[in-house]
């Protein structure tokens, strides 16, 4: 006997759904025989990953970081879902990020010491505006000359990030930070501070703008026509222009939304638990979301959930470097792995396993 | 039989959900031509895929000159004297003639000596080639040459044509005629794949007729009647179309006039200067070899390509330069060739593909936000109307057979009360029954004052309903004539393109 693949008639639903579950349970099994070969104990390790965060000892303190990470990959991959599902490839969500924290820091900074209420909303409206036009530089160049938005994207990250040392080093320095590199402390500034709502609840502006963000997206990949042009674009480009979608249009939409989400997410972040402009500013949250997008099928929902599952490794992995001395590389692979798998798995969607007799050998 | 080059016993092969053939079996002797007959999904591609190594049977088995056989691949196909020439040709535009067979060949010969070769075969069988030029210049009938050629360098002892003249003006089906004849002459079979009758009881010496994958019958095409031969392989009778009688004297409701525009591929072909018009009531109908400009002129007036302002006049206002949606609120419909990929989604579910060019018309949007119910009940609407075998709405587009896509896609234009209907391959590959119904649909939307442009490469479709007859040749449009007055060797001499084989046999 042996094993093939069978097409289809339709896409699966039951296995669109399952598959992302199976691959974190395949995970969690080739992840233990990798923590094993390192002589870890793996049910010690993939628990700590697991468990520890959301039911451990420390877990009052860990719950509250599940949103703090949780809501920029969250809020960034909602927006690179649009631009996936409709086959615009934003891979510079990291650029986008960086710049709008640097927008939203920069309006903050400009009206230290003012204490008004117009400061937050002033900064959420620069966050997204700074993401969004650093987004439209690959999308016009697309239009206009036809180039690559998955290059040009991903290279405007590289010079988001010399902007950011520049800022960081020169206009942005706090001038009573005694030289050392840095802005203010957003923190330390009521009228900029992206604050908890509930005190120690990790529950931040930028988890409220992530959950809007999640019901916004659903109700447009499902109601709205605009969703629809996306979906269609992604699924059959030439029927989408046979049916009337203007490309250059969905182009700049997909990666002026992508870019304005997570321009806010940096601003979010860079006003709440980063708090200032520093040179080791960004994390990579923008690379991340890219994971977060496909391992949530490109569904909002499924994003949200898999930004938190995203965030809890994140988590979980810093525990368990700490407590079980397990190699950060050992981490950076068991999320690896996620996508991986995820992406083998998916095969189900559209295929079945048969089993089958080996045939004679001509 | 003793002598049979190739004997088929019992193949049988199921997929999911479907016996795409029960219990086949007949034999092809050296030096004959044997049709294979049967509507589209009646197993014939599957049939021969198997011949040719690429589909294993479940069971059954063949033997080829005596011995057992039972190709693993096409390659071992061809090592032992197997050829195939597919319906769709498998050539890469950039490359030249001997560039595109040599990439064929196990071991192919230097590049000199390969277009020596070519050139001997090609004169030999009557197949004019000039093995450097570019396949992307050559027209579809001379691709279908370099297809043979590169079959007849193998020295086949069988070769399968999958409907070869579905490509081919009238007089490059004589000219292929000729040069199957001489090949039978030499001993060599051809299993030819078909499903026009007068084309089998010309050419072929024997006929197996299949049937939802069995094998109905076999008879000597030159004794049967087409009319007997239809009945086999359909199984039931239907009716003809029919035919209201109209006046061309109706307004028109389409003028095009100095269209040129210039196609969006590279290989594509620019229209020149196409002028034509459509009046109220009527169906004009456009022939010609695939790949002349029909995709471009469908393209042109649906808004996917623009062109100059007043190139395109409806009622009377220019159009050139509008979007799609914008041509579709004036009534303007358009139904593409390709059904997966461009007249619809093919992951998408029916109710999702009703949307595609329904939305305005019908009214299925209410400030941006999708009326998914009304667009349901549209989806239900075609299903129910133009008898398409479907579970229900939420199918995705590609689980449907071409045929009942194909009914869903016209549905769909057809139920919007279209003022003008640009309609391109309407039928093509949907089986007999439902091609009437596709049919009596564009006569019946013309009988109510609708105004027709139907694009087609089946001749006998434009005869059956157009009532005027036009043809592209190059991206250049033929005077138009009444049908009724036209014979077939004058569609041939509209169509264009045979001029320079009529050499070859001379």
């Amino acid at each position: 006997m042996r094993l093939h693949l069978e097409k289809r008639p339709q896409p699966s639903r039951r296995w669109t759904d399952l598959s992302p579950l199976l691959a974190v349970v395949i995970t969690m099994l080739a992840g233990g025989a990798l923590f094993a070969l390192l002589g870890k104990n793996p049910v010690e390790a993939i628990s700590t990953i697991f468990w520890e965060p959301l039911f451990g000892e420390f877990a009052f303190y860990y719950r509250p970081q599940l949103l703090i990470k949780g809501a920029p990959l969250i809020l960034i991959a909602i927006g690179l879902s649009l631009g996936f599902r409709a086959g615009v490839w934003n891979i510079g969500a990291e650029g986008q990020y960086i710049v709008g924290a640097l927008s939203g820091a920069g309006v903050a900074l400009a009206f230290y010491p003012l204490d008004a209420w117009v400061v937050f909303p002033l900064m959420i409206m620069a966050g997204a505006l700074g993401g969004w036009a650093w987004g439209m530089i690959p999308a016009l160049l697309k239009l206009r000359f036809g180039t690559n938005e998955i290059l040009v994207s991903l290279m405007l990250v590289y010079v988001a990030e010399q902007l950011l040392a520049a800022m960081a080093l020169g206009p942005m320095k706090n001038p009573d930070g005694m030289g050392f590199p840095g802005s203010r402390n957003l923190q330390e500034y009521p009228a900029a501070h992206n604050a908890d709502l509930i005190a120690a609840s990790g529950l931040h502006w930028g988890v409220v703008a992530a959950t809007v963000a999640v019901i916004l997206a659903y109700i447009l990949l499902g109601r709205h026509v605009l969703g629809y042009q996306i979906r269609l674009s992604g699924e059959a480009p030439r029927a989408a222009r046979f049916a009337g979608v203007n490309p250059g249009r969905l182009i700049l939409f997909c990666l002026g939304a992508s870019g304005a989400l997570a321009g806010l997410a940096g601003m979010f972040e860079i006003s709440g638990p980063a708090g200032q402009v520093s040179i080791d500013f960004n994390v990579g949250y923008g690379f991340t979301a890219i994971i977060v997008a496909f391992l949530g099928r490109l569904h909002p929902v499924g994003i949200a959930l898999a930004g938190l599952l995203m965030a809890l490794t994140y988590i979980g992995g810093e525990i368990a470097q700490g407590n079980l001395g397990l190699p950060a590389a050992a981490i950076q692979m068991f999320q690896g792995m996620l996508l991986f798998f995820l992406l083998a798995v998916d095969v189900l969607t559209n295929y079945r396993l048969r089993l089958a007799p080996r045939p004679e050998t001509a | 039989m003793t002598d049979a080059l190739l004997t088929i016993s019992g193949l049988t092969k199921t997929y999911p959900g479907v016996k795409a053939n029960d219990d086949v079996s007949f034999d092809i002797v050296p030096g004959e031509v044997h049709a294979l007959l049967g509507e589209n999904g009646a197993g014939k591609s599957t049939l021969v895929k198997m011949i040719y190594g690429l589909v294993k049977p479940d069971s059954g088995h063949m033997t080829l000159r005596g011995a057992p056989y039972a190709p693993s691949e096409p390659r071992a196909a061809r090592a032992a004297g197997v050829a195939m020439v597919f319906q769709h040709f498998s050539l890469f535009d950039a490359l030249s003639v001997s560039e595109n067979i040599a990439l064929g060949m196990e071991t192919p010969p230097p590049m000199r000596d390969l277009a020596r070769r070519i050139r001997e075969v090609s004169e030999t069988y009557g197949l004019p080639l000039d093995p450097h030029r570019a396949v992307g210049d050559l027209s579809a009938g001379e691709r279908q040459r370099v297809e043979i050629v590169r079959c007849l360098l193998q020295d086949p002892r069988l070769l399968i044509m999958d409907e070869p003249t579905s490509v081919l003006t009238p007089q490059e089906v004589d000219i292929l005629f000729q040069t199957l004849r001489k090949l039978t002459s030499e001993g060599v079979a051809i299993l030819y794949i078909s499903h026009k009758l007068e084309e089998i009881r010309t050419l072929c010496d024997r006929a197996t007729i299949l049937r939802h994958g069995r094998n109905v019958g076999t008879c000597i095409p030159a004794e049967t009647s087409a009319r007997d031969m239809a009945q086999i392989m359909v199984g039931a009778s239907f009716d003809a179309p029919a035919r209201a009688p109209r006046d061309g004297t109706g307004e028109v409701m389409l003028d095009i006039s100095g269209l040129s525009v210039a196609s969006p591929s590279p290989f594509g072909t620019a229209l020149k200067n196409v002028h034509l018009t459509v009046a109220r009531g009527e169906i004009l109908g456009i022939g010609g070899v695939a790949g002349n400009g029909q995709d471009e002129l469908l393209a042109a007036l649906s808004g996917e390509l623009r062109s100059a302002p007043g190139a395109i006049r409806l009622k009377g206002q220019a159009i050139g330069r509008l979007s799609p949606a914008a041509r579709r609120d004036m009534g303007l419909l358009t139904a593409p060739e390709e059904r997966l990929g461009h007249a619809a989604a093919p992951n998408m579910s029916l109710t999702e593909n009703a949307l595609l060019t329904g939305a305005q018309r019908r009214g299925l949007l209410a400030r941006g936000f999708i009326r998914w119910p009304a667009t349901r009940a549209f989806a239900e609407q075609i299903i129910d109307r133009f008898d398409v075998r479907t579970p229900g709405p939420e199918t995705a587009a590609r689980a449907l057979s071409g045929g009942n896509l194909q009914k869903f896609v016209i549905g769909r234009e057809v139920l919007q009360d279209p003022e003008v209907l640009i309609v391109n391959q309407p039928t093509w590959g949907v089986d007999a029954a439902a091609a009437a119904a596709i049919r009596q649909a564009i006569l019946d939307l013309a009988a109510g004052g609708a105004a027709i442009l139907c694009i087609s490469q089946d001749l006998d479709e434009l005869l059956e309903i157009s009532d005027r007859f036009g043809a592209l040749n190059e991206g250049r449009l033929s005077d138009i004539r009444p049908t009724a007055e036209l014979s077939l060797d004058q569609i041939g001499l509209m169509m264009g393109g045979a001029h320079d084989m009529e050499v070859a046999h001379g």
